[in-house]
């Protein structure tokens, strides 16, 4: 697991991917940040965290379109699956991998706080319990982007189809708002990524959605390592 | 040691593989022969853990490949038909990270330098993968999986890509590894299997179509005498002569090789030697003999008979008329 999670991060870097994904991430909050809260003259990061919400939806999909579509086009896959490792080992380091690039890039959060801080109180609490929220959320986005690089040989097939799977768990509120079977809208409900991260954002901090996050993200590397038994098998 | 016994893979309908079993002793290098499709690279994904076999068991040193996945593939450096390699890595930071992959114990300074010495990559070390030509990247791929030393090697047609010289090079470096490592090389360029391989295992439609020293398959399948005689005079008079030689089955003038000269081929009784009926025929009539051979069947010849036997076979029931 170790030699794989050190691989991938070289390779974000040799790839230009880190760079990519780290400058829009920081770009696109840096300029919420500005607006919202030094020329808004605001100390509530709130605003800031759920841009980075719609901003993970469409960056994390490039962050881990390759990881495992990369492997499986350039038959190096064959080297990793042969050598005497476990699968989940291979499913994890990449995983690991990707989601320190993600708490490189959410961390700018501190920054934020440090900066605004100067200038007024920041509730600290909040800004932690906000910081923990997006790296749960990322957690489990980042294993869905994993679950579906490793269905496909083509990067960009993987980030499209990321993309979309991701915009699902967001859109759903929007859909459940819509529906008026109950027990299909609490379903749905239940399902929203939003809904849950938006409560974090407002500083409450829930068990519940906690769990489930962590939850998501343990199911969907399951289902990778599961992609690669069955290809075993079959 | 690795023992397969009744190996399967069935994809859907499709049988890649159809109950194969072999051994390989420790210190043997096994050929594996085979024409394009016939099962080599299934085969041996089965022995290395990268498919599953649909029956039948693979095991590496006493343990089950299937059963103990990690144990049986820490024995086993393979080297696939498409090396596994990350072109934008150099050889160097490619080969750490195999060797921490592999959790290698060795010591890590002095075995890269020695399996990088072995492959003739060291002047490589530095460089992206993606840049280096066909040649080095086979070599890489080779000493990807040596590293760790594993006491079982196997390779798919590791030479492919390879100018003459370095096919050699690594013909040698693959009969050096043999002597302290199993070797399992898949092959379809026949001298290659016979300059290094102890035994040799042919595939034909995923099945084991012949398993035996190189020697004794050449034996077996040469029972009958044939030579080729190189003779200097008439051809009327010679084909005569010749004809009427006890036990002869068939001769015919194959080519004028050089101009009057014809060379003979020949086919007597199995066990009967004719080599010296024609020193006395050419004697007596004053001919010269500029050359005489037996006609020694090399494994090219016994694998085209071997696979194209059973292709003549599966002709005749009609099962399997139109394939290949």
């Amino acid at each position: 697991m170790g030699a794989i999670y050190r691989r991938e991060i070289g390779a974000f870097f040799t790839s230009s991917i880190a760079y990519v994904f780290l400058c829009v991430f920081y770009l696109i909050c840096d300029f919420f940040f500005i607006m919202d809260n030094l020329a808004g003259g605001s100390a509530d990061l709130a605003g800031v965290f759920s841009t980075m919400f719609i901003v993970s939806i469409f960056l994390i999909p490039l962050l881990t379109m390759r990881l495992f579509s990369e492997e499986k086009k350039q038959k190096t896959e064959q080297g990793l699956l042969t050598a005497p490792v476990s699968l989940t080992g291979i499913v994890l380091g990449k995983y690991f991998a990707a989601l320190t690039m993600y708490v490189i890039a959410v961390s700018i959060a501190f920054v934020y706080g440090l900066i605004l801080s100067l200038f007024g109180t920041v509730a600290w609490m909040t800004v932690l319990s906000n910081y923990l929220a997006i790296l749960l959320v990322g957690g489990a986005f980042i294993a869905v982007g994993l679950f579906i690089s490793s269905l496909t040989e083509n990067q960009v097939a993987a980030a499209a189809a990321g993309i979309i799977c991701l915009l699902m768990f967001f859109l759903v509120d929007t859909l459940a708002a819509r529906v008026s079977i109950s027990w299909l809208q609490t379903a749905l409900y239940g399902l929203s990524f939003y809904t849950r991260y938006y409560a974090f954002t407002c500083g409450i901090f829930d068990i519940s959605s906690v769990l489930f996050f962590i939850s998501t993200a343990v199911l969907f590397n399951f289902f990778t390592v599961r992609v690669f038994e069955k290809r075993r098998w079959s | 040691m690795i023992e397969v016994r009744d190996l399967t893979k069935h994809y859907g309908d499709k049988k890649a593989v159809d109950g194969i079993s072999f051994t390989v002793e420790d210190g043997e290098i096994l050929g594996f022969l085979g024409p394009n499709g016939a099962g080599k690279s299934t085969t041996m994904n089965m022995l290395t853990g990268y498919i599953s076999s649909t029956s039948g068991q693979a095991i590496i040193n006493g343990v089950d490949i299937l059963e103990d996945p990690i144990k049986a593939k820490s024995f086993i450096g393979y080297l696939p038909e498409i090396p596994p390699l990350y072109l934008d890595m150099t050889v160097k930071a490619y080969l750490n990270f195999v060797f921490d992959l592999k959790k290698c114990k060795l010591p890590r300074r002095s075995h890269m330098k020695d399996v990088m010495t072995l492959c003739k990559i060291k002047d490589v070390e530095g460089r992206l993968i993606k840049n280096l030509s066909k040649g080095y990247k086979q070599r890489v791929g080779l000493a990807q999986a040596l590293i760790g030393n594993p006491p079982v090697l196997i390779l798919d047609e590791p030479t492919v890509g390879l100018d003459p010289k370095q096919m050699v090079e690594i013909r040698t470096l693959i009969k050096r590894l043999g002597k302290n490592h199993t070797v399992i090389l898949s092959s379809h360029i026949l001298s290659e299997i016979q300059a290094v391989c102890d035994r040799v295992v042919i595939i034909d439609h995923g099945t084991l179509a012949a398993n035996d020293t190189a020697t004794n398959l050449s034996n077996q399948v040469t029972t009958d005498h044939r030579v080729i005689a190189r003779i200097e005079g008439e051809k009327a008079a010679i084909l005569q002569a010749i004809r009427g030689i006890e036990g002869l089955k068939y001769v015919r003038a194959d080519m004028e090789r050089e101009p009057g000269i014809w060379e003979y081929e020949m086919e007597a009784e199995p066990g009967r030697d004719v080599r010296r009926d024609i020193n006395r025929i050419a004697r007596e009539n004053g001919w010269d003999i500029l050359m005489l051979k037996t006609m020694e069947m090399t494994l090219e010849d016994i694998f085209l008979k071997i696979t194209m036997g059973e292709r003549v076979a599966f002709n005749k029931d009609g099962t399997n008329g139109g394939a290949k």
